[in-house]
């Protein structure tokens, strides 16, 4: 039974990850309703970021958190204004494999220059060691990657859900011609939207780079997992995609106990199955 | 393809006709150095396999005796049908002789079987299966380097021998895992040890938390990583986060590169055991080729046991051509000839090829240095124990190779 | 969901004339392949992917259904019609009855779960689909995990064809793909191709004619999937292996590729496009580490600039459905 409860607090913990790439897939998905295959792509460039950041303006881990995101976020919203932004009405085909070419791309520029096993990156002196909790030895940096992508997560639905900005945002993806009417720059929100999504993929990135090896084809495996965490959830929805992102984790984390080899399986089982019941997914609303 | 058939059966009427003299004059070689460029394997072999058998054909000499030896390279990127896609094209339209590297067992099994049909000659270096000198042995193929047989047995009896009897297993779920595990536990229980547990996680995973916990509390002393690349450098980066090794468990990664060493960084990474057949620090030969090539590299970095296995691999192909005085364009009767020579190069040292193909030299049990030991960006391993090719790979009574019934 | 096609040109006798005219050009030129000192491995092999692309194309160019797994039908039929060759050691039509029986066996099942699913959920169920049964693919014994079923016999095609001889198999390959061809060229032009044409611009309106729109969306998953398990099975005599590459993900996406730099919704379209992807997978990989850059951008250029592919571009320009 104490297995159980530690495989349920790590899948907790993978679950985060989800919950923070899901919903930056939710909130791009919403606003333009572009499939963002470059997701992956661009989390491991938040984990590379945070790299050079560390070893060679000797910023630390803490900066990174708010450094990396910004600036992928800026390289994020230059690829909308150059890019993306002329797929608007188009099928969602065209913004998927545009975005599966960029991250094609992205993932080609860094193997060449730091090859494919990756670069190491510790864990700050800060959050190393770990404590017994009774059942488990839990390190303090999963503790702290939880907590902290729930608030990031919530903070996220707030902005959008709550705030008059996410309600110009909403207005917008709904109603653009009318929502210019009244003065607002839509093509700015949108770009700045695809930076908010994209910022937190690499936040994601820079939260795994203690975990995980910094390598460029982290998150190429990644980001299919994600796609299924976005399509239970429901498309586009916010609140969907974090919670079944949590909650994709802890399956998995039962999964792993129960039947390993198909823990990177079930997210799929799960897709099916949810599928046939409700046909948008757990939220969502009609494609 | 016309061109092509007729230009082989005026060939082999050439060769019916007119007996070995007729080969002297014949001094070309085309070698294909066929890796992975772009993904997985690309730093343990890729690029630097080419570049090591570029420096093997210019440190053989052969040049000066009036030989043109022609490189070219591939990239498979790890699907069996682009492999023997290139391949297929390489000995049709390009007229090369040999293929080199491959690593990826799944390509190297498909290429094995191209390079049979076309008589080529096939030095793999960069492939784990022991599979090839086995039950898909060819008479046109030899593997270098390394195999499963070879790291389960070295690394399973060194470590229970020094007292690590209970083992949990951490491994991939797929046939090179598996068949890792098995050699290894066999070679466990033969030495008195027990297997105490063990779980199979998906390729490619990104959190190990899961297994870590379970390999934890299953309290063995050894916790056997049988998986590769990416799966083991984020376990043994994870280990370190639980707290394993300070626990008073071990890790034994069965199979790890030096470019995985690099990429997780000694402070992590201290402490490891896992087997190699090539390290650059071992002697000044090693050392001085290593630092030409390393020069070479863009980044810098030493040669794998995989890229040093091209280069050895190279040579005494290149010794066996000299031998036969000209290039017969017959992979059967050149393999046969390099079966015949013991080999002997400065990085590998003394060793010989057995008749189903496989390379015996020396293999070595390794353990990653502390932060504190190291002195160079490169100085990672302490040599803790060396295992004679006789007793690390497949003794021929073993070996299921149909070439050994003859 | 926005049109993907631009072929909104009626189909006159004139269209049909210039169809069949590129059509017998386009023959003459692949029987005349093994004379003019092309590597016919590779012309198979792109013929192979051809007619999968084409398959895939009949789904989604005609029938506006985009399928993220169809790489499962191939990979399925690859691995069914390699076992019946190497272990039950049947002739290899019979080898190809059967990868043909086993895509269209799983197609009947994948397509009964996903066919009743709208635009993005029907493609991510797919997905979802194919990625169950990679992992079946992966656990199954008879497919030997990541070594993959190897050196697969040849033999004779009905005991007189020898398909070790390269140009033999190439033409065996090569009336293959053009009954494949024509057989959904018929299907396109057909007045169930009309039908699903009809779907996939308006489905409402052709529920409220009458249309059981399900039931047509269904058969086209069906012949799309039967066909492209039958490149899969001629794909097989060609590579002589069956691997988990032909199941992953990532070919589904090559596909999907495939179809679109050729053009959507063009009959020649991912004829085009399969031999331009096989032909940059072929000869790029001499440039090493920058090959996925170049397909990156090439994918990039392709959304960005030309994207009704090039077949599409050509046809637009000339104001032709080709």
């Amino acid at each position: 039974m104490q297995a159980l409860y530690a495989q349920l607090l790590v899948g907790l913990i993978n679950g985060s990850f989800y919950a923070l790439l899901s919903l930056g897939l939710a909130v791009i998905f919403g606003m333009l309703n572009i499939i963002n295959f470059a997701h992956g792509a661009l989390y491991m460039m938040g984990a590379f970021v945070a790299y050079f950041l560390l070893n060679l303006g000797g910023i630390s881990y803490w900066w990174a958190l708010l450094f990396a995101p910004i600036i992928v976020g800026i390289f994020g919203m230059i690829l909308e204004r150059t890019m993306l932004k002329f797929l608007t009405g188009l099928d969602h085909l065209y913004g998927l494999l545009l975005t599966f070419g960029i991250a094609l791309i992205v993932q080609g520029v860094f193997q060449n220059f730091f090859g494919s096993s990756g670069l190491p990156y510790a864990i700050p002196d800060q959050l190393k060691g770990g404590m017994n909790l009774g059942f488990m030895f839990l390190p303090i940096y999963r503790g702290w990657v939880v907590i902290f992508s729930l608030v990031v997560c919530l903070a996220t639905w707030f902005l959008i859900e709550k705030t008059r900005l996410g309600a110009y945002l909403r207005a917008a993806t709904e109603n653009p011609t009318l929502v210019r009417a009244f003065g607002i720059n839509v093509p700015r929100m949108i770009t700045l939207t695809y930076g908010l999504g994209v910022g937190l993929a690499a936040l994601a990135g820079v939260l795994s780079a203690p975990i995980n090896q910094v390598r460029p084809l982290m998150g190429a495996d990644l980001i299919i997992v994600v796609f299924a965490v976005v399509v239970i959830g429901g498309m586009g929805s916010i609140m969907g995609s974090i919670i079944t992102g949590f909650a994709l984790g802890v399956i998995e984390g039962l999964t792993k106990y129960f039947y390993p080899e198909a823990s990177n399986t079930v997210v799929f089982v799960l897709m099916v199955l949810v599928l046939l019941v409700k046909p948008t997914g757990l939220t969502g609303r009609a494609a | 393809m016309k061109k092509s058939i007729a230009s082989l059966l005026l060939g082999t009427a050439l060769a019916v006709t007119t007996a070995g003299a007729a080969f002297a004059q014949d001094k070309t070689v085309k070698i294909g150095a066929l890796s992975d460029q772009s993904g997985l394997y690309a730093d343990l072999g890729g690029p630097g396999s080419t570049l090591a058998a570029q420096m093997a054909v210019e440190d053989s000499g052969l040049a000066a005796k009036g030989w043109k030896i022609d490189i070219i390279s591939g990239d498979h990127q790890n699907k069996p049908d682009i492999g023997t896609a290139i391949a297929r094209q390489w000995f049709d339209v390009d007229k090369v002789d040999i293929i080199v590297d491959v690593p990826n067992s799944g390509v190297a099994l498909a290429v094995n079987n191209v390079v049979k049909e076309k008589n080529g000659v096939y030095i793999n270096s960069g492939a784990a299966t022991s599979d090839l000198t086995n039950a898909q042995c060819s008479p046109n193929t030899v593997h270098w380097t390394y195999d499963t047989y070879m790291l389960a047995h070295t690394t399973g009896q060194a470590l229970v021998k020094a007292g690590g009897d209970t083992w949990f297993f951490l491994t991939a779920d797929y046939a090179f895992g598996a068949a890792l595990e098995r050699d290894t536990t066999a070679v466990i229980t033969a030495n008195g040890g027990k297997v105490v547990g063990g779980v199979k996680h998906p390729l490619n995973t990104p959190d190990f938390s899961s297994f870590l916990l379970q390999a934890q509390a299953s309290k063995a002393k050894i916790i056997g990583l049988a998986n590769a690349g990416g799966d083991t450098t984020n376990t043994i980066k994870q280990a370190a986060e639980f707290g394993i090794v300070k626990g008073g468990q071990k890790l034994a990664a069965l199979l790890l590169f030096l470019t995985d060493v690099k990429a997780i960084g000694l402070e992590t990474a201290q402490g490891l055991n896992f087997t190699e057949t090539f390290y650059w620090d071992m002697n000044d030969q090693t050392r001085a080729f290593s630092k030409r090539f390393s020069e070479k590299m863009k980044n810098g970095a030493m040669p794998t046991m995989v890229q040093a296995g091209v280069y050895a691999g190279v040579r005494h192909y290149l010794k066996a051509l000299d031998a036969l005085g000209g290039n017969p364009h017959d992979g059967v009767k050149v393999v046969d000839k390099m079966k015949s020579m013991p080999t002997e190069d400065e990085l590998f040292g003394k060793g010989e090829i057995q008749p189903n193909g496989r390379t015996i030299h020396n293999a070595y049990l390794f353990e990653v240095k502390k932060p504190s030991e190291s002195k160079g960006p490169w100085d990672f391993y302490k040599l803790v124990g060396t295992v004679s090719g006789d007793q690390a790979f497949t003794p021929l009574s073993e070996s299921k190779c149909a070439l050994l019934k003859k | 969901m926005t049109a993907l096609t631009d072929d909104t040109l009626p189909v006159t006798p004139r269209a049909m004339r210039d169809e069949m005219i590129v059509f017998v050009v386009m023959a003459l030129l692949l029987v005349a392949v093994p004379f003019s000192g092309i590597y016919p491995f590779f012309v198979m092999q792109a013929l192979c992917f051809a007619l999968l692309a084409c398959a895939f194309n009949l789904l989604i160019g005609y029938g506006g259904l985009l399928s993220f797994g169809h790489a499962m039908f191939m990979g399925t039929a690859g691995y069914c019609s390699a076992h019946a060759l190497k272990v039950w050691a049947l002739p290899p039509e019979l080898g190809i009855l059967v990868g043909i029986v086993a895509a269209f066996g799983l197609s009947l099942i994948t397509g009964f779960i996903s066919i009743r699913r709208q635009g993005i959920y029907f493609s991510m169920i797919t997905l979802a689909l194919s990625q169950l049964l990679y992992f079946i693919y992966l656990q199954a014994p008879f497919t030997h995990g990541e070594d993959g079923i190897q050196g697969i016999p040849q033999g004779h095609m009905f005991g007189v064809l020898d398909l070790s001889k390269p140009t033999v198999l190439y033409y065996v390959v090569l009336v293959g793909f053009l009954a494949g061809f024509l057989l959904i060229y018929r299907i396109i032009n057909s007045p169930f191709g009309e039908v699903l044409k009809s779907i996939r611009e308006n489905e409402p309106r052709a529920i409220s004619l009458g249309y059981r729109t399900d039931q047509y969306k269904f058969l086209a998953f069906v012949l799309s999937g039967t066909l492209a398990g039958f490149a899969g099975a001629l794909k097989v005599f060609v590579a002589q292996n069956a691997s988990l590459t032909d199941v992953h993900w990532t070919m589904s996406g090559e596909v999907v590729l495939m179809t679109l730099v050729g053009g959507l919704g063009t009959i020649f379209g991912p004829v085009v496009g399969a031999f331009a992807i096989i032909a940059m997978q072929q000869y790029l990989a001499g440039f090493g580490q920058w090959v996925t850059v170049i397909q990156g951008s090439i994918f990039v250029i392709c959304v960005l600039t030309f994207r009704r592919g090039v077949v599409g571009e050509v046809a637009h320009y000339f104001r032709r459905s080709l």
